[in-house]
């Protein structure tokens, strides 16, 4: 916030989102909306508090299942990457299914997945289904776009495969890598939340998305969008985390981190 | 600081020999030759031709980074059991360094990838900065740097390894004048203290001339050796050389020569 420009983009969406609720409250209130129809945005922060206990064990729940799915995405995806840039035919063997599991809607496998494997497993897979292309696809653009003369020197120099992966393939993708896992954080958070609502409907389950599902049933519409806010606020979070992350590992020399700190 | 490992009796014998050297793409055209080629070692040579005459092609098939179609290149021994050490040093035409890495590093990279003793190699890194002028650069990012010392980053790491053949690939295309005059001198005091090899890519005729024992002057696609020139001078190369009647002379005469090489070329 150093200069006036600044303040502004940042004053105005707040600015926005504070019209908004008070509008919000505002129709609520003159119109005399019942809850179970529309909260007040006032009543959604009291649930928020109220409910706070079962809330954020549930967030916890819902966090740990998007962390592994992310996890499990972004080795998979590096690891399928290095192996298709390693192997050709390791590439055209497999890369079709990579798609096809790609662009299946995923709420349409997870009803599948449920019945074949536990759900708390199954709800991981969902997250990784989702989570895993950007990796894998980034990772492969980056891996293969490497300087054709930086490439020249290093068989000039006799590298061998690992030092021409360690020491100019992989730092080369690494801002590419990064990309990819910045988009498979939100998406792992997508895939949990879609897998618990599919779970959700069969019966057992804790996570926030189950939450929601649950609340809706008994109409409890204030707690489904206290739920809902934990769920946004945690994709924001998780977006940020990974953006840092980002920029610290590329602001000494990648372009899409100058500016920002010189 | 850099000891010769070229012994007197030899000093007149070949680096670099090619025989009947052509490179034909995938595509049946013919890129070079077939090109005969004698680089006595310590010598000065640049290859002068326009765009697309082989020239490149001509480094590359040299430094073993592509294969010629037909054709024989033998380079003499490398007569050191130093690790580290490598025949070749190859200068793009763009700097080509790892953005990621630091200046040093960058210019460690021949000694890391040969597995060089820490402790040498440190050593080694620390003389071919100072030779290049950049030992206050060390720590640098490549986008912290002009281009002009870029290149001269470029330029200590193919230094780095002690080779005995440099091999330049239109290094200072890219540059202003002013930097390009300046690399050119440093570039001959280089030559002239290390007594290395050097073969000189460029499509400047002032530059070939400037620079270089004997310039040879490329015909158009497929490249083959058009005229070739001994340039001989009477005062050291420096600015007075530059300006002198005899530079421009062979300029000339250069020129004359590379004229050919660009008849029938839109826009000649």
């Amino acid at each position: 916030m150093k200069s006036p420009q600044d303040l502004i983009r940042f004053l105005l969406p707040v600015a926005v989102f504070a019209a908004g609720l008070l509008l919000w409250e505002a129709i609520v209130r003159a119109y005399g909306i019942q809850p179970y129809v529309l909260p007040s945005p006032l009543l959604v922060l009291k649930t928020l508090v109220a409910d706070w206990p079962i809330l954020s064990q549930s967030l916890g729940v819902t966090l740990l299942t998007t962390l592994e799915g992310f996890v499990a995405a972004a080795v998979g995806g590096v690891v399928l990457a290095l192996l298709f840039n390693q192997s050709k035919w390791l590439e055209y063997s497999l890369f079709p299914y990579a798609v096809v599991l790609q662009v299946t809607p995923v709420i349409a496998i997870a009803p599948l997945l449920l019945i074949y494997l536990q759900q708390q497993t199954a709800v991981i897979v969902c997250a990784w289904i989702v989570a895993f292309f950007p990796v894998l696809s980034n990772t492969t653009l980056g891996l293969s776009s490497v300087d054709r003369n930086l490439a020249g020197l290093f068989q000039l120099y006799g590298a061998s495969r690992l030092q021409t992966l360690l020491f100019l393939k992989l730092p080369a993708a690494l801002p590419y890598i990064l990309g990819g896992l910045r988009i498979a954080g939100g998406l792992s958070l997508i895939g949990a939340v879609v897998a618990e609502i599919a779970a959700g409907s069969a019966g057992a389950g804790s996570g926030l998305a189950f939450r929601i599902a649950e609340s809706g049933y008994r109409l409890n519409i204030p707690r489904m969008f206290a739920a809902l806010l934990l769920l946004s606020l945690a994709g924001i979070v998780i977006y940020g985390v990974l953006a840092l992350v980002s920029h610290l590992l590329l602001r000494r020399w990648h372009e899409s981190a100058l500016g920002k700190d010189s | 600081m850099v000891e010769s490992t070229v012994p007197e009796a030899d000093a007149s014998s070949s680096a670099v020999r090619l025989r009947g050297v052509t490179k034909t793409y995938d595509s049946g055209v013919m890129a070079l030759g077939p090109l005969d080629l004698d680089v006595k070692r310590g010598e000065f040579v640049s290859l002068l031709g326009p765009s697309g005459c082989g020239k490149s092609t001509a480094l590359r098939i040299i430094a073993g980074l592509a294969a010629p179609s037909i054709g024989t290149v033998e380079l003499a021994h490398h007569d050191t059991e130093r690790r580290g050490s490598h025949r070749i040093g190859f200068v793009f035409q763009e700097p080509t360094l790892m953005p990621w890495a630091t200046v040093r590093d960058n210019v460690r990279l021949p000694l890391k990838l040969a597995r060089a003793p820490v402790a040498d190699a440190e050593m080694r890194i620390g003389a071919a900065l100072d030779q290049v002028g950049l030992a206050e650069f060390a720590r640098a990012y490549p986008r912290e740097l002009s281009g002009g010392m870029k290149m001269r980053v470029s330029l200590a790491r193919a230094l780095v390894t002690d080779p005995d053949i440099l091999l330049m690939d239109e290094p200072f295309a890219a540059l202003d004048e002013i930097t390009r005059f300046r690399l050119n001198n440093d570039l001959l005091s280089l030559w002239r203290d290390l007594h290395k090899t050097v073969i000189f890519v460029t499509h400047s005729v002032f530059e070939s001339v400037y620079l270089s024992e004997r310039v040879i002057v490329m015909t158009a696609r497929p490249g083959r050796i058009g005229a070739e020139f001994r340039i001989t001078s009477t005062e050291p190369r420096g600015e007075e050389f530059r300006t002198s009647a005899e530079y421009a002379a062979f300029c000339r005469e250069v020129s004359r020569a590379l004229a050919p090489s660009y008849a029938g070329q839109a826009g000649a």
